[in-house]
């Protein structure tokens, strides 16, 4: 099936932001499921409660690779509450919109964000 | 540079056929059922039409049934058969690997009192003989096993399956899409009671399509209509489809050998270079009684969707049975029923030839395969 991916998708599907491991991440999560062919690895770098830094690695397809190389980019700089309310819609906004087939994908990256973000809490004892 | 490697979705139209059929539109453009001269001239090309197709499969041409594609054949001779033997029996005999217009004909039937066994396969796409012996009963009014899958090439063996239904009284229908004109049919020494064939699947145009079924099958039409030609498919013919459907069974059986020899070649070609270039790939299905045209491979650790992108950025059109490009999120059911893992259906890539690609057709897109490989590569968590 031929996917109408906008050139949004398409670019940060060809040059993907932001790939690879944080070493000493201060936050980590994997979430998704090898059965749907779709799973991604976000790492955070954070200090004074600001995301320095953040990484991905996906299996996955162009959507979901496009999705985590927006969702990376927008975070860096924004405080920990900011990111934790960007929503699923959000990211498919910032990439022109994505087929709707393709909506699980964002939910996806937002889901392994929101995980990420969930055991840097856990692990500084800070409350929800 | 546009490398076109999925011709087991569609192909493209011979020049040879296009110029065949052009005068149908505008010339002869009469259908068979008139009583003037156009409409004789037209009725005159159908049933050469028919001998062009019939004869290569040893089929009496005016068992020729012309629809609009395989997928309607498939339906037509399932649903067909299955209402009018219903008071004879209400078994069928079918594979879990065939194209989903049987698939599907066969799921509507068991929601309608049917009973349908679908027969395993092996890693490599086979049936077992053995298995289809014992599922036969008294009820079993019908077996239908594809020729060739498209998705892994695998070559059923149609003959032996015949000859186990010979003087059953079962009726063997054979969907031929993906080997009519590329592979020998004879219907008569394999038994085959219907075939469906294709036209798209050998540079004939698309939208046509026929239906063999043996004189004397007893079978009902799907839909009910003015009949023309047959009782079992009314309405009027597609004239110029079904003369470039002609054309093109002719030029694939004139031609089908010397095809044979020359895409095996590339098969091979892009299998030994695949297996070179990406050792962390594997051939899916066999690699003896494999259809020439058909190459399906599975890479490690990543996902098709995204390595059929980049192929497409690099202009090599071809095809994936990952989860990603399907509706239902799941994996290609013909692959999950060789039993690979979820992660090596996804990771499947397929490339199906033509008579029109060429060795640097074959060398670009492994060129290309391994650059979107590493590429994606690049971006997984597995390594």
């Amino acid at each position: 099936m031929a996917m109408k991916y906008t050139e949004i998708v398409l670019e940060n599907f060809r040059n993907p932001r932001n790939i690879g491991k944080i070493k000493n991440a201060d936050a980590k999560a994997t979430e998704g499921n090898i059965r749907c062919g779709d799973m991604m690895t976000i790492y955070l770098k954070i200090k004074d409660n600001i995301i320095k830094d953040a990484k991905f690695e996906s299996y996955g397809c162009a959507a979901s690779i496009a999705t985590a190389s927006i969702l990376t980019t927008i975070i860096k700089g924004k405080t920990v509450e900011q990111a934790e309310k960007l929503t699923w819609r959000d990211i498919i906004k910032k990439l022109g919109g994505l087929p709707p087939l393709k909506f699980h994908c964002s939910n996806l990256a937002i889901e392994t964000l929101h995980s990420a973000i969930k055991k840097w809490k856990e692990k500084n004892k800070i409350k929800f | 540079m546009i490398v076109y490697l999925d011709n087991c979705r569609t192909t493209k139209l011979d020049e040879r056929v296009f110029k065949e059929m052009k005068s149908y539109f505008t010339e002869i453009y009469g259908v068979p059922s008139g009583i003037y001269t156009l409409s004789e001239k037209a009725n005159d090309a159908v049933e050469k039409a028919q001998m062009k197709i019939g004869i290569p499969i040893n089929a009496n041409p005016q068992d020729i049934i012309f629809t609009s594609g395989a997928t309607e054949s498939n339906n037509i001779a399932i649903k067909g058969i299955a209402f009018a033997n219903k008071k004879r029996g209400n078994h069928i005999i079918t594979t879990k690997i065939e194209h989903p217009s049987v698939i599907n004909s066969c799921k509507y039937l068991e929601n309608n009192g049917f009973k349908i066994d679908y027969l395993d396969v092996d890693k490599d796409g086979f049936i077992d003989i053995e298995e289809l012996k014992n599922k036969i009963s008294k009820k079993t009014i019908l077996v239908s096993v594809q020729h060739v899958n498209d998705m892994i090439g695998t070559i059923q063996p149609i003959e032996k399956i015949g000859k186990i239904l010979k003087n059953k009284n079962i009726y063997f229908h054979v969907d031929a899409a993906s080997s009519f004109g590329k592979l020998p049919i004879n219907v008569k020494k394999m038994n085959i009671d219907l075939l469906s064939i294709s036209s798209h699947m050998i540079h004939g145009p698309k939208g046509i399509g026929a239906l063999y079924v043996k004189q004397g099958t007893k079978i009902e039409p799907l839909m009910h209509g003015f009949e023309s030609l047959s009782n079992l498919r009314p309405g009027d013919e597609n004239v110029p489809g079904i003369i470039g459907f002609a054309k093109a069974a002719e030029i694939a059986y004139n031609e089908m050998e010397k095809n044979k020899k020359y895409v095996t070649k590339l098969r091979d070609r892009l299998i030994d270079s695949i297996e070179k270039e990406i050792p962390n790939s594997f051939l899916i299905g066999p690699r003896k009684n494999r259809s020439p045209y058909n190459i399906t491979v599975s890479l490690k650790n990543v996902e098709g969707e995204a390595i059929a992108l980049q192929l497409d950025m690099q202009g090599v059109a071809a095809s994936t049975g990952s989860a990603c490009v399907s509706k239902t999120l799941e994996a290609n059911y013909v692959l999950l029923a060789l039993g690979l893992k979820h992660e090596q259906a996804h990771g499947s890539i397929r490339f199906c030839l033509s008579k029109y690609n060429t060795i640097k057709d074959i060398d670009y897109a492994v060129k290309a395969l391994k650059k979107a490989y590493n590429n994606i590569l690049k971006i997984s968590m597995f390594k």
